[in-house]
């Protein structure tokens, strides 16, 4: 079953991502990888933060993790689950886990990728229990 | 004599006030910095460094410096939030050691109980120029969630339990009983902290700081200036500072930079964990206390949570007394920053002027460490470790 849902306030969008939030408007999440030592980073980069090459590219992510922690904000006026999420790309990233019971979310159990329109009508990733 | 010492805390102070409807926030710099120098001996003629946090008004340290009217030789702003203060105690030995000043004063102020709380998303003025902004923003983070899911990780981890979080709340709520100034006065048990509301999982509303107004002021001073002032003079040993992040991508949330700051000034002071009498721990959270402690090696990673057990941190039960003064959990956490606060009762401790009730017999050496920031993120982690004057 699922919990009434919070509206979501927009990301800011700058030049170094544009195309990450361009991606999810698409329904893709979109990772950056460096082409000189090939680690994935995030969040996205111009400048690799491992070995500082400008020559970094963007790939889809499979879209497929596990939550690494949660925290369900009972307290809100509409509780929501703040959650990171470890991709299978390996690296974890901050997001909501949605459409799932709160009693059913836990560490280590496998999500997938969905996405949420935000106030101003960009797409946000978020993640449901698979 | 005894152990060698670069400079000394000559003058310790935390503002009486925890709720500063009729005062401005400059004011209570004002006011802390008075009672410090008071405390010390000294007069504002004497003060020749000067060190705040990013968040005082104006452009780093120049208005403040302004209003109190000092003239500095010496200006530090370092910002890692709430511990700051105990990075500018570091930061003010090695100036002083440098021969850059010889009179440092570090203050600390605010009003979020009189001005009321504001979120992250609505601090975050020009949020645009924040890189990580589009990828946190959106989900909400507070900081009672971000704590909350570092206290997750550490549970599924290491099986730590509510129950053992709790614990240090009732440490704090055993020594907060004898601080008159205290916020909360009540003793409290581990069903009392358990029972309370869940804000966020797993915490809940007495595994949470107070809020609270005021601040607080240290005065640092070369060993030279020490030697006019007398014996209440505290020596710093040594001091450590260093920050964490999400590590683009890839991080640990049972950890905070601590396993870094600790052992550096560790070396310097030539001490270990077992020879701390007294820890004044930042404790924004019952989960940041339990890490800190692991951190800082008073007990192996995973093993905090049956350390801080049974009183363990309770000043004439435990072995190792913590926050005698309530800490942030119980007494004070002035403008959401802690750091100063955790100095000051250390100084006390040390000069034999903390409450009789919580003073502990023959305390030598003290350790104070800051955490500023959210340990789920991006946060500074700051250690000193301190001796009484004949240490
Ligand atoms: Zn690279």
């Amino acid at each position: 079953m699922s919990n009434p849902e919070r509206t979501y306030v927009d990301p800011s969008i700058n030049m170094e991502t544009e195309a990450y939030w361009n991606g999810t408007k698409e329904g893709k999440l979109l990772l950056k990888k460096c082409c000189s030592c090939g680690e994935t980073h995030f969040y996205p980069r111009a400048i690799c933060p491992y070995c500082f090459s400008s020559e970094t590219e963007w790939y889809e992510a499979s879209g497929k993790g596990k939550i690494y922690s949660y925290s369900i904000m009972r307290r809100a006026q509409i509780p929501y689950v703040m959650a990171y999420v470890t991709l299978d790309e390996g690296i974890t990233m901050m997001t909501n886990i949605v459409e799932s019971d709160f009693d059913s979310v836990a560490v280590d159990k496998a999500v997938e990728v969905t996405f949420r329109k935000t106030e101003g009508d960009h797409s946000l990733p978020v993640f449901r229990l698979v | 004599m005894g152990r060698s010492s670069k400079a000394y805390i000559a003058g310790a102070f935390e503002h009486p006030t925890r709720k500063a409807v009729d005062k401005t926030i400059a004011q209570l710099h004002a006011e802390v910095a008075f009672g410090a120098l008071q405390d010390a001996g000294l007069s504002k003629d004497d003060v020749d460094g000067y060190f705040c946090d990013g968040d005082v008004p104006g452009l780093g340290g120049l208005s403040m410096a302004e209003y109190m009217g000092l003239n500095l030789k010496y200006i530090d702003s370092t910002e890692t939030g709430g511990s700051s203060y105990v990075v500018h105690v570091g930061h003010a030995v090695d100036a002083i050691a440098a021969g850059k000043c010889n009179v440092a004063l570090i203050t600390l102020a605010g009003r979020p109980k009189a001005e009321g709380v504001v979120s992250l998303a609505a601090r975050d003025g020009d949020g645009g120029k924040l890189p990580e902004r589009g990828f946190e923003i959106p989900y909400a983070p507070v900081i009672t969630n971000m704590y909350g899911m570092a206290a997750m990780r550490h549970m599924y981890e290491y099986g730590t339990t509510s129950e053992q979080l709790a614990w240090i709340k009732v440490a704090a709520s055993h020594h907060a009983q004898h601080n008159e100034r205290a916020v909360l006065r009540d003793v409290v048990t581990v069903e009392d902290v358990v029972n309370s509301p869940v804000i966020s999982d797993p915490l809940h509303r007495l595994d949470c700081c107070v809020i609270s107004d005021g601040g607080g002021a240290l005065i640092v001073v070369s060993p030279e200036i020490a030697k006019t002032l007398g014996d209440r003079c505290v020596k710093v040993l040594g001091s450590g500072s260093a920050i964490g992040h999400l590590n683009s991508g890839k991080f640990d949330l049972t950890h905070t930079a601590a396993v870094v700051s600790g052992p550096i000034a560790f070396e310097e002071a030539g001490v270990t964990p077992a020879d701390i009498d007294y820890a004044s721990i930042y404790d924004s959270f019952t989960i940041t206390v339990l890490e800190t402690i692991e951190d800082l090696g008073f007990c192996a990673k995973g093993e905090g949570g049956k350390f801080v057990s049974d009183g363990n941190l309770i000043s004439g039960v435990g072995k190792l007394p913590f926050n005698t003064d309530g800490g942030g959990l119980c007494n004070n956490h002035p403008s959401n920053r802690g750091g100063i606060t955790k100095v000051v009762e250390a100084v006390r401790q040390l000069r034999g002027e903390a409450h009789p009730a919580v003073q502990i017999p023959d305390c030598t050496i003290a350790l104070a460490h800051g955490t500023g920031g959210q340990i789920s993120a991006r946060h500074g982690s700051a250690t000193v470790i301190l001796g009484r004057n004949d240490a």
